[in-house]
C-alpha cells in the first residue's frame, strides 16, 4: 500500500473542511477522488502533503508523515501538481525541469528529461521559453512533467482538466494513460469531471462535504445509480 | 577633457560599490519584498572586522577572505534569529525589525570600535600614475574586484542548481517546497550572500571615504537609488543602476551642484523614479497566460 489515510481532519483557521477521511491509494494505477465543488478534494491533497494544518494519520510508504514539512514529504517521493499548477512562471521550461529533479542525485535525470520529451513533445519545442508564456495546456503538461521528474512513488494531481479546452483535456488524459502504463507511479487524481476521471481510474472515492460517501472499483462506481445521476449526468 | 574623463572613470569606480550594495538590497527584496535598511550598517561592521584583523597583523587578502566568510555567517544568523520569527508578520513589523537592526548594528559597531575615523588600507598601490593619471590604482583595483564579485554572483544564480533553487524559493515558495527545496534555508543563504557582497563593497570603499561607523549611510542611499532605477526586483538592473548613479553623482558633483549637494542627487533620483516610473527603467515585466 502506497498511502494509507486514517481519520484525517483538516481545515483553514476555524473552519473544518475534512471530517475524518479514511482511504487508501494502492501501488501503481490511478485512484480518483471525486466530488462537487467545495467537497474538500483540494484540501485533501493539501493535507496529504502538509500544506494545511492536519490531524489524523497519513502513512506514506509505511511511514507516518502527518505534520511533517512539505519539502520533507516531497523528498520522500510524493509529488503534487497543485491547483493553479505550481509551475515557476518566471523561469524557463528548462529551469522548471531542473527544479523538478532538484533533490535527485542519481545519474538518470538526463534520461528522465528525454522520457518527458517523449510524453510531452511540445515541451521540448518550448525548452528555452519562459513558462508564463506557455498556453494553458502546455503549462499543465509542464506541471505534470515537473512533478514526475521528482521520480515520485505517488503523484497527486489536482484537476488537470481545469480551465482547458476539451481537445487539450483529451490530449492530457491520453498522455496520463501512457504514463500509467509506462511508469508505474501511483496516481491520486482529483477531478470534477467524473466521467473523465472514471475512464482512467481503477478505484474511486466520492467525497461529499468533507466525508467519503462511496468507494469502490471505478467500473462499479460508474454503474452506481446515485453516483450516475448526481455526478455523471446520465 | 581629461578632467571630464576622470570624473566618469571615478564615477564608475564608486558606481561599482553602489552596484554591489544595490544587488545586496535586491537579493533580500526579491525574497522578502522588503528593503533591508540595515544592509549598509552590516557592511560597515564587516569592514571594521576586516580592519581589526589587518591591525592585528594579518595579510590584507587573508583578512579580506575571512571577513567575507564571517559576514556570510552573520547574514545567515540575522535571518535565522531575527527575521525568521517575524516572517509572517505585517509589513510594519518588518520595517520595525529592519530599523532596529540598523540601530543595533550601527551603535554596536561604534561601541566596539569607537567613533574616530580610521584609515583603511588599499591593497592596490602603484609607483606611478596609470593611464596618464586618468585612474588611480585603487579605483582600477576596486572596480576589478567589484566586477569579479558581480560576475561570480551572476554565474552562481544562472548556472548552479543551488542558485536556481534560491531563485525558485524567492519567486514561488509554495511550489519550491513541492519540489523539495528547503525554502527557509534558501532565505538564510540569500541573507548570507547579501551580507558577504556588502562586506566586499565596504572594504573596497573604506580606503576612499575612510572608516567610521556611519561610513555606509550615504552609500546605502545611492545604492537604493541605483536599485530603484534598475527596478527593485531586477538584479541586473540594480547593478546597471548602481553604476549609472555613480557616474551621475560624480558628474553632478563636479559640474552642476558641487560636492556638498551630491547626496541630494540620490534623493532626487529616488523620488523621481518613484513618481515617474515606480517599476524602474529596467523593471522586469512578467507575461503570464492562464
Amino acid at each position: 500500500m502506497l498511502l494509507d489515510v486514517k481519520g484525517m481532519q483538516a481545515g483553514y483557521g476555524q473552519t473544518h473542511v475534512l471530517h475524518g477521511l479514511d482511504f487508501v491509494v494502492e501501488e501503481g494505477g490511478v485512484t480518483a477522488l471525486l466530488g462537487a465543488n467545495g467537497a474538500g478534494k483540494t484540501t485533501t491533497l493539501r493535507a496529504i502533503c502538509g500544506m494545511v494544518k492536519t490531524e489524523g494519520d497519513v502513512t506514506f510508504l509505511g511511514e507516518r508523515i502527518t505534520g511533517r514539512a512539505t519539502e520533507d514529504i516531497a523528498r520522500r517521493g510524493l509529488a503534487h501538481v497543485p491547483d493553479g499548477r505550481g509551475t515557476f512562471m518566471e523561469l524557463s521550461v528548462e529551469e522548471n525541469f531542473r527544479l523538478g529533479a532538484y533533490v535527485r542525485r542519481d545519474p538518470d535525470v538526463r534520461a528522465d528529461f528525454e522520457r518527458m520529451f517523449e510524453w510531452f513533445p511540445r515541451l521540448k519545442q518550448r525548452w528555452r521559453q519562459q513558462a508564463g508564456t506557455l498556453s494553458g495546456g502546455e503549462q499543465q503538461m509542464l506541471a505534470i512533467a515537473r512533478a514526475l521528474l521528482l521520480r515520485p512513488r505517488l503523484l497527486l494531481l489536482d484537476e488537470p482538466s481545469f480551465g482547458l479546452a476539451p481537445l487539450i483535456v483529451q490530449e492530457i488524459f491520453g498522455i496520463m494513460r501512457r504514463i500509467r502504463e509506462e511508469s508505474g507511479v501511483g496516481i491520486l487524481l482529483v477531478e470534477q469531471n467524473a466521467n473523465l476521471a472514471l475512464e482512467l481510474a481503477d478505484r474511486a472515492y466520492l467525497l461529499e462535504t468533507g466525508r467519503i460517501v462511496v468507494s469502490g472499483p471505478a467500473a462499479e462506481i460508474r454503474e452506481d445509480e446515485a453516483v450516475r445521476r448526481s455526478y455523471l449526468g446520465y | 577633457m581629461d578632467g571630464f574623463a576622470h570624473q566618469i572613470i571615478a564615477g564608475i569606480a564608486t558606481g561599482g560599490i553602489y552596484a554591489s550594495v544595490a544587488l545586496a538590497l535586491v537579493m533580500i527584496y526579491q525574497a522578502t519584498h522588503h528593503v533591508n535598511f540595515a544592509q549598509g550598517e552590516m557592511a560597515t561592521l564587516s569592514t571594521f572586522i576586516a580592519w581589526s584583523m589587518v591591525e592585528a597583523g594579518f595579510p590584507y587578502w587573508v583578512a579580506f577572505a575571512a571577513t567575507v566568510m564571517l559576514s556570510f555567517l552573520i547574514g545567515v544568523l540575522v535571518e535565522r534569529l531575527l527575521m525568521r520569527p517575524v516572517q509572517n508578520a505585517a509589513v510594519l513589523t518588518h520595517v520595525g525589525v529592519f530599523i532596529g537592526l540598523l540601530l543595533i548594528v550601527g551603535n554596536m559597531t561604534g561601541w566596539i570600535f569607537g567613533y574616530t575615523t580610521k584609515v583603511y588600507p588599499s591593497p592596490f598601490t602603484s609607483s606611478g600614475p596609470l593611464m596618464g593619471g586618468l585612474i588611480s590604482a585603487h579605483e582600477l583595483g576596486s572596480t576589478a574586484v567589484t566586477l569579479v564579485v558581480l560576475t561570480l554572483v551572476f554565474l552562481f544564480f544562472r548556472y548552479t542548481s543551488l542558485g536556481l533553487a534560491m531563485r525558485a524559493a524567492a519567486y514561488n515558495p509554495r511550489s519550491a517546497r513541492l519540489v523539495g527545496i528547503r525554502v527557509g534555508w534558501m532565505l538564510a543563504l540569500g541573507w548570507g550572500l547579501a551580507a558577504a557582497i556588502g562586506a566586499v563593497a565596504g572594504m573596497m570603499v573604506a580606503p576612499v571615504v575612510f572608516l567610521d561607523p556611519s561610513m555606509m549611510t550615504g552609500i546605502l542611499l545611492y545604492a537604493f537609488a541605483g536599485a530603484l532605477i534598475g527596478g527593485i526586483d531586477n538584479p541586473l538592473g540594480a547593478v546597471i543602476g548602481g553604476f549609472a548613479v555613480g557616474v551621475l553623482e560624480n558628474l553632478a558633483g563636479a559640474y552642476v551642484v558641487g560636492t556638498e549637494l551630491k547626496l541630494t542627487v540620490a534623493l532626487a533620483i529616488i523620488i523621481g523614479v518613484l513618481v515617474i516610473r515606480p517599476s524602474g527603467l529596467l523593471g522586469r515585466v512578467v507575461t503570464s497566460r492562464v
